[in-house]
Parts: structure tokens; C-alpha cells; sequence
């Protein structure tokens, strides 16, 4: 059973993103991670670089699959999280802990389509 | 190991009787009527071996063998005779891609092994497997620029690509919405004022070539440090062997490589194969098309190699792969490793001045005769352009060459299909050729041309 935090908000692709202050941060859920495998390298946005929503803006890649990740919100990449440059597989301990970047000026009203906690998890049995 | 065990009537009989099948077309009797061919095919019958044999001598003649100055990126150079021995073992021609590392330790070292050369020879970190060939390298060093920058859509290339790069590049670049903007060339050099003019944001990367299509080395002085201004990379296309000698693309502070290494220990045979090789900086490493054999431990700790990063090709990235690039030139590659470990650096380096020793000695030999030209101060390696006044003289030339066994040049214009090349020979001079050969040709020239 994979871990959903009642906190974030939750994107059909299996991102997570979290509000704290006035910055979003975003990573992939627990479910990503186990589907993923091992993750052996994880390729991130350049800092500076403004994305819009469902934009292609990450890469991760498992050992046997490599896989886009898409920026739930629109904003301003502020920082990466650069521990993951030489232990990718920290995304696999915690996915939650270990997040992959974060946002600053960041358009809150692309969260209203977003799930919550309940809605992913419902969302979770209709992949089984 | 050399099984040869040809099938017999019997054999196929017993095959027919296992399955249940009367006869070898029942098993095609799934397929309609109405597409099948109701005569047979339109082959001439069996022949002896003999018979065979004596007909594809009779074709063979009709080559033309000639003492050979032709080049334009496929170079009649020296090759030890072990090269061909070695690359022509059976586990070798008949091995497939090594996915499975346990029974493909050789295969895989010595494709580790050219990469290492490629590293080496272009001063870059990282080479991959191989590619197709140096013209479709290029294309996937396009690939890689317009991948590798954001909101890119043009990639510069130089007018002097060899011809068949353009080629390629401009089939390559169909239906993908990118461009490709040619750089003029000026006084048969890439013009590179004109690059700095055109570098602006949409500017992915820039190709460029040296020795050029002419044979003319090119300087890219300071050209790095304002393409990088523009966060842009920069390619550069180079003869492998004419590194020994000329500032290798490293050194030139380019971020990919890219060239053909049949002049290292593959034969022309009439075009081919050819063998890519494309190698970048390590930080462009995961960004390279095709497979890298890569070292590791085995569960014993004992040193290993297996394929690594193939992670760019359709089979993991499938729609969103950069590159349909899902093989490499193993036996070509192999070829080339052995070729290099064999003569050495110091026989690489003796073969790329020779090369350039015997070039400038038949150029010197041709100098001042009536109706042609020859480069004057701009520096060539071992491959230089004729300008004739007429084409017609050009083709007298030619003539006389091939009547006294030698072929002289290739036709610049048939390569381009520019009426302004129509009378230039492109003239290649290896290490290969001998005073004697040098001496035949200006004296025929001397004889045509006066």
C-alpha cells in the first residue's frame, strides 16, 4: 500500500506538490518510485527557467525505463534538489522527503485541479 | 569451430513428415491465392560452383583497378594484413549486439576499447559504441543540440560539410520543423564572421568540419567561446586520423566530436561499410545517441563490461526517444580498434604525415602547370582541390591518368551537382602512394597539360 501524505496535492502523472510559504515544492509519490525500480539518475530543470503546467520539466531514470516528469503548476524553478545528483536512489527511500525541486511565483490556481490525498488514493485503485 | 551442415533431400523429407507436410509450398498455403506468384520466380536456375564462380569473375573484371587518388571521405590507406585476419573470426562476423554481457566479454572490451581510442584521438571524455556512419553522426550531433538547448530550432552548419553530410542533415531535418541554416563558405573556407552574425537564441548548435570538404583545415580560434556566449554547442567533424596531427576537437573546446573512422582500418569497398563515431564531454554523456560499453564488476568483484546508457533509444524512451538509433557498428568499430592497436600511436602519426608529405610533394609537382590551379596559401592536410580552367581539360586529364592505371581524383561537381564545382578534382594522397605513383601522375599531367 503506497504512502500519500494528506498535506500535498497530487497530479494523474504521479507528481506531488506541496505548498510552504511562498514556495511549491514538487517530487513524485511513493507509487512513482515503486513502479520506477531502482532510479539510477535523475536529470533536473535548470534554475532561473520558468515552466508552465503539464510541461515537460524533469527526467528520471530506473534501471529499466526512463520517464518525464511534468511540472503540476506553472512558476519559477527557485532550486534542485541537488543531493540527488549523486544519490538518485534517495528518490526511492523517501519520495516525499526527498523532493526534486521547488517553485517560486507560482500560479495557485493550477492546484484547483489537482487531487488531494482521498482522490489519489481512489484514483490509485482504478490504475490496479 | 567451423560447422558447415547443409541440409539434404532426406533431411527435408523427415522435416516435411515431422510437422505433417506433403511438400515445401503447402507451407505457404496461407497466403492468398491471388497475391502469391503463379510462376515461379524469374531466376535463371541453379548453377555449378564453378559456374558461379567464373560468372562473378566476369563481373569483377569489368571493375577498373587503378592506383587510387580518390578521397572525399573514403581514403585507400594502409592496412595490416592482420586487421582483416583478426576481424574476420567467426565469433567476431557472426557475433550479435552483446546484451548478454556473460558470453560477450571480447565483443564488449573491444568495443570499450574503441571508445577509448575515440576518447583519446579527439580529446573528448566520452564516446559511444559507434554510430552508422560519419554523415549520419552528423545528424545526430543536430539531434543532440536541439535536444540539449530549450525553445531551439536552428542548427548553423558549415557550407563545407562534405556534401553527402548535407545531404543527410537536410533528409534528417525533414518534417521536424527544425532548420538548418547554411554558413557560407569564403575562399573555400567556412566563413566564420558569418557565424558570430548568426548566433542568436533559437541557435542550437553548430556543425563545422575540418579538414573541409576540400581538404582545407580550418581555424576555430575563439569559435567555442562565443558559441558557448550564446549557450550553444559546438561539433566539429574531423578525420580521425588527421588528429595525430591537427588540434583535435578538445582541444578546439568543442562539446561533441563526430567523423567516420573508415580511414582507420577499413577498406573503401566501394563505400562502404563506414563507421560513426561521436564522443562529448562528460556532462553531455547522458545526452548521446546509441549504447556505451561501460567497465564494472562482475558478483565476484572481477573486472567487466558491460552495455550501459542505452537508455536514449526507442525501446526505453519509445515516443519520446531523440535518436532511432538502437545498434552500432560493432564489426566496423572492432575493425578500427585492432587496426589501432596494431600500428600505434607512432604508426598513426607516421601514416598523417606521410600522408601530408606525399600530398604537398604531388601538389608542388603540379604547381605552375597551364590551366589549373592549386591552393596557395591556404593549408591542406592530405587532400587538395584542382581548379580547371575547362572542364573539358579535366576530363583529358582524367583520360590519360586512367589509361596509364591511375585513377586521379574525384569530381567535386558530382558530388555537389554546383556548376561551379564542375571543373575542380578533389585529389587524396595517403601514405599508401609511393614517389613512383607521385612521379606517374605529374608526369602525365606534364604530358596533358603543356
Amino acid at each position: 500500500m503506497s504512502r500519500i501524505p494528506t498535506e500535498n496535492r497530487y497530479t494523474k502523472d504521479h507528481e506531488w506538490v506541496r505548498i510552504s510559504g511562498d514556495m511549491a515544492i514538487v517530487g513524485i509519490t511513493d507509487y512513482a518510485q515503486e513502479a520506477l525500480g531502482e532510479i539510477v539518475f535523475v536529470e533536473l530543470p535548470p534554475v532561473g527557467e520558468y515552466f508552465d503546467a503539464h510541461e515537460e520539466i524533469a527526467n528520471i531514470e530506473s534501471v529499466k525505463a526512463a520517464s518525464a516528469i511534468y511540472n503540476p503548476v506553472a512558476g519559477t524553478v527557485l532550486a534542485v534538489n541537488e543531493e540527488l545528483d549523486g544519490s538518485p536512489e534517495l528518490v526511492n527511500t523517501d519520495s516525499y522527503a526527498n523532493y526534486l525541486y521547488h517553485l517560486k511565483d507560482f500560479r495557485i490556481a493550477d492546484l484547483d485541479s489537482l487531487m488531494d490525498a482521498t482522490g489519489y488514493e481512489a484514483y490509485l485503485k482504478t490504475l490496479a | 569451430m567451423n560447422p558447415y551442415i547443409p541440409h539434404t533431400d532426406e533431411d527435408r523429407r523427415r522435416m516435411l513428415q515431422a510437422i505433417g507436410v506433403e511438400s515445401m509450398e503447402e507451407l505457404f498455403s496461407d497466403i492468398p491465392a491471388d497475391i502469391k506468384p503463379r510462376t515461379g520466380l524469374p531466376l535463371a536456375g541453379a548453377l555449378s560452383e564453378e559456374e558461379v564462380l567464373r560468372n562473378l569473375k566476369a563481373l569483377a573484371n569489368r571493375n577498373y583497378r587503378g592506383v587510387c587518388f580518390l578521397g572525399a571521405g573514403s581514403y585507400d590507406r594502409l592496412i595490416p594484413a592482420t586487421v582483416k585476419a583478426l576481424g574476420a573470426l567467426p565469433a567476431f562476423v557472426t557475433a550479435y549486439t552483446p546484451y548478454q554481457p556473460e558470453i560477450s566479454q571480447g565483443l564488449l572490451q573491444a568495443i570499450f576499447e574503441y571508445q577509448t581510442i575515440v576518447c583519446e584521438l579527439t580529446g573528448m571524455e566520452v564516446s559511444n559504441a559507434s554510430l552508422y556512419d560519419g554523415h549520419s553522426a552528423a545528424a545526430e550531433a543536430a539531434a543532440l543540440c536541439l535536444g540539449y538547448k530549450r525553445k531551439s530550432s536552428v542548427v548553423l552548419v558549415s557550407s563545407t560539410l562534405h556534401p553527402f553530410t548535407l545531404q543527410v542533415l537536410d533528409t534528417w531535418a525533414m518534417g521536424t520543423g527544425f532548420t538548418l541554416e547554411r554558413i557560407p563558405e569564403k575562399a573555400s573556407l567556412c566563413d566564420l564572421s558569418q557565424l558570430s552574425a548568426r548566433l542568436r537564441p533559437e541557435v542550437a548548435g553548430v556543425l563545422l568540419q575540418s579538414p573541409n570538404r576540400y581538404g582545407f583545415i580550418e581555424d576555430y580560434t575563439g569559435i567555442a567561446t562565443l558559441v558557448h556566449a550564446q549557450n550553444s554547442l559546438l561539433a566539429i567533424s574531423s578525420d580521425p586520423l588527421s588528429l595525430a596531427l591537427q588540434k583535435t576537437p578538445g582541444e578546439w573546446e568543442a562539446d561533441i566530436a563526430i567523423g567516420d573512422t573508415q580511414p582507420l582500418g577499413l577498406p573503401c569497398a566501394f563505400g562502404g561499410p563506414g563507421c560513426g563515431y561521436m564522443a562529448v564531454q562528460k556532462d553531455l554523456m547522458r545526452r548521446i545517441p546509441g549504447r556505451i560499453v561501460g567497465q564494472t564488476v562482475d558478483s565476484k568483484g572481477q573486472r567487466a563490461f558491460v552495455l550501459t546508457l542505452q537508455a536514449r533509444e526507442q525501446h526505453i524512451k519509445r515516443e519520446r526517444a531523440t535518436s532511432n538509433i538502437c545498434s552500432n557498428q560493432a564489426l566496423a568499430a572492432l575493425t578500427t580498434c585492432i587496426h589501432v592497436s596494431l600500428v600505434g600511436w607512432s604508426g598513426m602519426v607516421e601514416a598523417a604525415r606521410q600522408s601530408q608529405d606525399k600530398a604537398h610533394y604531388l601538389a608542388e609537382g603540379l604547381a605552375g602547370l597551364p590551366g589549373i590551379q592549386l591552393p596557395a596559401d591556404t593549408p591542406f592536410w592530405c587532400e587538395f582541390p584542382i581548379g580547371f580552367a575547362k572542364k573539358e581539360t579535366m576530363e583529358r586529364l582524367l583520360s590519360a591518368l586512367k589509361k596509364a592505371g591511375i585513377l586521379g581524383g574525384v569530381r567535386l561537381g558530382a558530388l555537389t551537382g554546383e556548376s561551379r564545382d564542375e571543373a575542380v578534382l578533389l585529389v587524396a594522397v595517403t601514405e599508401k602512394r609511393t614517389r613512383e605513383e607521385l612521379d606517374a601522375y605529374i608526369a602525365v599531367a606534364r604530358r596533358v597539360l603543356e
